[in-house]
């Protein structure tokens, strides 16, 4: 593995000095590459960045979130994407190019208070995020339970190729489907196994920033010891 | 002030008061923190970034910062009407404008961050000791910073230079002077100054505050690593 240097960071702290590219949640002032949150640094290939541990969702063109409908207006949803801002959905996403306002209605399709899993299609400062639906397993999300886990703890919950969520589908057969804006939807059809799966998701969202986290996480759903080792600090 | 310079409340003229903060006290604020500073006790939330209301204040190129400081009707003596008065007016505008320099907001145009800061017990310097918790109020919440905002007074006292003044010894005192300093970054983003001092008793007072700062920043920095980093690690 490429060697990584990670360590605890507050806002102001000096991560790096020298010529290296700043990337997320850091700053350039001079030689010295500063973190700006409560975070994990992180030097990679003349790269610095901080993964943060607290903080809002800001949404990325091609994210894949869930949101709920809040409201309509004549030519689309608004959405609650756990954001500053609130999400578009075009009506013409879901009908199709015919779509006209005085025919079809909005509420037919989504009412207010359905989850939906999309992805920002487009987002830039000047404008609020812009969703689709058209794509594969994106849409209307029929069952499941909800749960809500802070945005920045996301990655930790899908872990490295996805081992930390593969682990926790597998032991308890349930379907995960996760948005990068912190919502999480969890189904299964069997009930315990449901539950057991969003304690699994709880627990990762609580103890995001420790290390051997899969395997307690796999001891926690009763399964055997395996060689998928994954630390966060060395 | 006794001779060999033990003040009223039996420290010495370069010594804090005891200064212990906690991060994240708060469950439905997005950031939260609870400072004793001395015989002060101030609590500090912070939400955000969130939708601007009244829509007017919203600007689009950039997030605002809007800070209240309020004193309880019981942190006082005195039962204190708890209608904002013209010295919370006041200090609520130097908050944020202490505040602001180390708040990169960029990143949020059309949003607000709120801070609220609610005084429990006052006992002179609340002004420093507020926007003490409210930083790690801030860093809390994840919002992207420059550095932190560590706060401390100086002030005159019996003809000498004493660092961190309490209540009594601000109503007897010659002058008080609260500074606020980015630490890492060496800027003071507040200074205000009552009372006379000559150029000389000036530039010792700035120091001695300044030194007062460094030593709260060491405070404020272990409160974030405790929450973040050592809770659960084992």
């Amino acid at each position: 593995m490429m060697d990584v240097k990670r360590r605890y960071v507050i806002p102001g702290d000096v991560v790096a000095t020298g010529p290296l590219r700043p990337e997320q949640n850091v700053y350039q002032d001079g030689e010295r590459i500063i973190s700006t949150c409560v975070g994990i640094s992180e030097i990679f290939e003349n790269a610095v960045r901080v993964i943060p541990l607290t903080g809002v969702y800001i949404p990325k063109t091609n994210d894949l979130v869930i949101g709920k409908v809040i409201g309509t207006s004549p030519l689309s949803w608004e959405f609650e994407i756990n954001s500053c801002f609130i999400g578009f959905l075009p009506a013409q996403d879901v009908f199709g190019r015919d779509y006209s306002p005085t025919k079809d209605e909005l509420k037919q399709r989504l009412n207010i208070g359905d989850l939906v899993a999309a992805r920002v299609a487009n987002f830039d400062r000047s404008r609020d995020p812009l969703l689709t639906v058209q794509d594969r397993d994106l849409g209307k999300i029929d069952s499941g339970e909800l749960v809500e886990i802070s945005p920045s703890k996301v990655p930790r919950l899908i872990g490295k190729k996805g081992s930390m969520i593969q682990t926790i589908e597998m032991a308890t057969k349930a379907i995960i489907t996760i948005g990068q804006n912190g919502w999480v939807v969890v189904s299964c059809d069997d009930p315990e196994g449901l539950l057991k799966a969003i304690e699994a998701v709880k627990m990762v969202d609580a103890l995001a920033h420790t290390p051997n986290l899969t395997e307690r996480v796999k001891s926690m759903l009763g399964v055997p010891e395996g060689e998928n080792n994954d630390t966060i600090n060395e | 002030m006794s001779e060999d310079g033990i003040r009223c409340d039996g420290r010495r003229v370069d010594q804090l008061r005891n200064i212990s903060i906690k991060v994240g006290v708060l469950k439905n604020a997005d950031g939260s923190a609870y400072i004793e500073f001395g015989k002060n006790k101030i609590l500090a939330g912070v939400f955000g970034p969130r939708d601007v209301h009244p829509k007017h204040m919203a600007n689009q190129d950039t997030g605002i910062l809007r800070c209240r400081y309020h004193m309880s009707p019981f942190s006082v003596t005195e039962r204190k009407n708890p209608a904002p008065s013209r010295r919370e007016i006041e200090i609520s505008k130097v908050l944020k404008e202490a505040l602001q320099p180390a708040l990169i907001l960029k990143d949020f145009p059309r949003t607000v961050i709120d801070v609220f800061v609610e005084v429990l017990q006052a006992d002179g310097g609340s002004r420093c000791a507020a926007l003490d918790a409210a930083a790690v109020a801030l860093a809390d919440a994840g919002i992207p910073m420059r550095d932190l905002v560590s706060a401390c007074a100086a002030g005159k006292v019996a003809d000498r230079i004493v660092l961190d003044v309490n209540n009594e010894e601000d109503q007897e005192g010659q002058a008080d002077m609260p500074v606020a300093i980015m630490p890492n970054m060496g800027k003071v983003t507040l200074m205000q100054l009552d009372g006379i001092l000559t150029a000389d008793e000036y530039k010792t007072c700035l120091q001695t505050a300044i030194g007062g700062c460094r030593q709260v920043y060491e405070v404020q920095r272990r409160a974030l690593v405790e929450r973040y980093f050592e809770s659960g690690a084992q």
